[in-house]
């Protein structure tokens, strides 16, 4: 088991710089030079740009070197931890990072939360009563669930939901040890959002295990035996069906961190997602690549996460 | 509930051409019987590519026309969906919508399973080295977040309506590339492949004609949930205002601009563009679910037996 994590982060490292290496790739070779559309997007008006103001704009941005020096430069400065600086602010993008992570990991937890609170007792109920209205329902709003677009909910509940509830959305976001009931307040509606929608596919995946697991042998023998029915479901059948329930949801958290992005966007909350956003639509390009590369970082680390824990949970699946 | 089984008949074997036509009927006939929910799914998207081809000539006014006597009309008998706020016919406009929609669905997918089902298929063919640092590099693409991976994309390309659909057909390769190749490997150590070589086969045979038709099934049900994801991440850039770009009519930035401004007091330019996509990721998802439960024994438990 040692020895499997080893290697599971050892292979982590190059995954990080291949990762790495494409962003940049994409960032550079495309048709279009950054340092043109700076210079044109930095001068206000229509005036001409000169050959020298981008000339120039290259060299600040250090466009002016080779390709493999600018990639081992990035690489170099992040491994010290100098992550560069916004293009247009000139802020630190380490500290952004700072700033807006921990918002987007919160927003995420919340909805991870949420959403099993709402899948497992809903998909357990759905396995038990397969083929009655209250199979179908639950099955019918899944399958509706899962092809709302994430934001248009958003739109919705944030003008419909907080119009009944009074819910104003907020102009400054609250840190959560210095307010945590306003905190709590302003994240709690983005993460019903998203977690309703991640709801959606455990529902159905609960469902699914669960009626493999209540076909199994063991039920019918803890049936015969004379177990309470709720003693079987949970500690015989549930916790047999829980494996890939948690797969799918270590996949949907990976996802959430990106998948926030939009839902940040419409909720007004100052995440990563945001911060990505804003970012490309300013085409901040040292902070796009900084900003995607660490997103991409934590979904490695939570896939990693995800396939230690379920040798963890089943015995059975043991590294050799 | 197998509908794959047919038993040949004397008039199967004597006429080749109509036993394969009369098979697939039958297929046909046991998909819509065994799988109402995927047949009224398909029906929903063969009702899509109708509109999508035909919708123009369908539509009673120019999606881009604007008409300032009659705007923000509510849904009326003239306007079914009523009209935005330059008087532009909505239905007119979800209907040009349903084009664009179709199209960065289907060739982003194709584009982007296409080529991952190629790559796949190759790299679990031929094994070895090739497969080895293939996989590492699909590892690499898995890694980046697919919405992160396409706002970069679209951030350097720029937007335009086919950058989009190379933005999201990125996000599609790897999953396609992954399911292929394990379906290829499988399918090579077959017996069926042994005796096909020790026949004499050569490897462009084998690869065509035995093992690219088996991992058809598989494919299909990656690429009818690219489907739908497709439109989803379309809808999500447009949101993001990274999407189609006007003047193309698209959902997503339907509901991201007036849709959202005038929700309270014009519900019906939300709502639309909303249900519409609701409408075809559902009919493509149900597609997938039944090709799904049709393909993958593994998930046949869910079904009733």
């Amino acid at each position: 088991m040692r020895a499997y994590t080893a290697q599971r982060l050892a292979l982590g490292i190059p995954t990080i710089i291949g990762a790495a290496l494409l962003i940049f790739v994409i960032m550079r070779v495309v048709p279009g030079d950054v340092a043109t559309l700076i210079a044109i997007g930095g001068s206000e008006g229509e005036e001409e740009i000169s050959a020298a103001a981008i000339e120039q704009m290259r060299v600040r941005l250090g466009l002016d070197e080779p390709l493999y020096m600018q990639f081992a430069t990035w690489m170099w400065d992040l491994a010290h931890w100098d992550l560069g600086r916004s293009l247009w602010t000139r802020q630190p993008v380490d500290e952004l990072l700072i700033r807006r992570y921990p918002l987007t990991l919160q927003l995420s937890a919340m909805a991870l939360l949420l959403s099993w609170v709402i899948a497992i007792p809903l998909g357990i109920l759905t396995a038990v009563k397969q083929d009655t209205p209250l199979d179908y329902i639950p099955r019918l709003m899944s399958i509706v669930g899962l092809a709302i677009p994430n934001f248009w909910l958003g739109i919705l509940v944030m003008t419909y939901l907080a119009a009944i509830l009074g819910w104003v959305p907020p102009l400054t976001y609250s840190v959560p040890w210095k307010d945590p009931v306003e905190n709590f307040s302003q994240l709690m509606l983005p993460a019903i959002v998203l977690g309703t929608a991640l709801a959606a596919l455990q529902t159905r995946m609960t469902r699914t295990t669960m009626l493999e697991v209540l076909r199994e042998d063991y039920i019918r023998t803890a049936n015969a035996k004379g177990l309470g029915s709720q003693a079987i479901l949970w500690r015989h059948a549930f916790k047999n069906a829980a494996i890939p329930v948690i797969t799918i949801s270590g996949t949907q958290l990976s996802g959430l961190i990106s998948g926030s992005l939009v839902t940040e966007v419409v909720f007004n909350l100052p995440g990563l997602g945001a911060a990505t956003v804003d970012a490309v639509r300013l085409r901040d390009y040292p902070v796009i690549q900084t900003l995607v590369l660490f997103i991409t970082v934590a979904h490695i680390i939570v896939n990693l996460g995800v396939d230690l824990l379920y040798g963890f949970l089943d015995p059975r699946i043991r590294f050799a | 509930m197998n509908i794959e089984t047919n038993t040949p008949s004397a008039s199967h074997i004597l006429n080749p051409r109509g036993a394969r036509w009369k098979y697939q009927r039958a297929w046909l006939r046991r998909f819509v019987v065994h799988k109402p929910l995927g047949a009224v799914g398909a029906g929903v998207v063969l009702l899509m590519f109708f509109l999508s081809i035909f919708g123009s000539f369908l539509t009673p006014y120019d999606p881009i026309d604007m008409d300032f006597m009659s705007k923000m009309q509510s849904p009326n008998l003239r306007h079914p969906l009523g009209t935005d706020v330059f008087g532009r016919d909505v239905l007119s406009i979800i209907i040009g919508g349903a084009k664009i929609s179709i199209y960065v669905g289907f060739a982003s997918v194709i584009l982007g399973t296409g080529f991952g089902a190629l790559w796949g298929l190759t790299s679990g063919y031929a094994g070895g080295k090739f497969d080895m640092y293939s996989q590492r590099l699909i590892d690499i693409l898995q890694s980046i977040p697919t919405l992160a991976l396409a706002l970069v994309i679209v951030a350097s390309l720029g937007s335009s309506l086919n950058n989009i659909v190379i933005a999201i057909s990125i996000g599609l390769i790897a999953t396609s590339a992954r399911v292929v190749r394990a379906s290829a490997i499988s399918i090579r150590n077959q017996d069926y492949i042994s005796a096909a070589i020790s026949t004499g086969a050569g490897w462009r045979r084998i690869v065509f004609r035995h093992v690219l038709p088996n991992t058809i099934p598989p494919y299909l049900v990656v690429a009818t949930a690219g489907l739908g994801i497709a439109i989803l991440q379309e809808a999500s850039l447009s949101f993001l205002g990274v999407g189609v770009p006007p003047p193309h009519p698209s959902w997503g930035r339907m509901l991201a601009g007036m849709g959202r401004d005038k929700l309270t007091i014009a519900p019906w330019l939300s709502l639309a563009p909303g249900i519409s996509i609701v409408i075809v990721v559902l009919a493509f998802n149900l597609v997938g679910d039944a090709f799904r439960d049709l393909f993958d024994p593994r998930l046949r438990g869910s079904e009733k037996r």
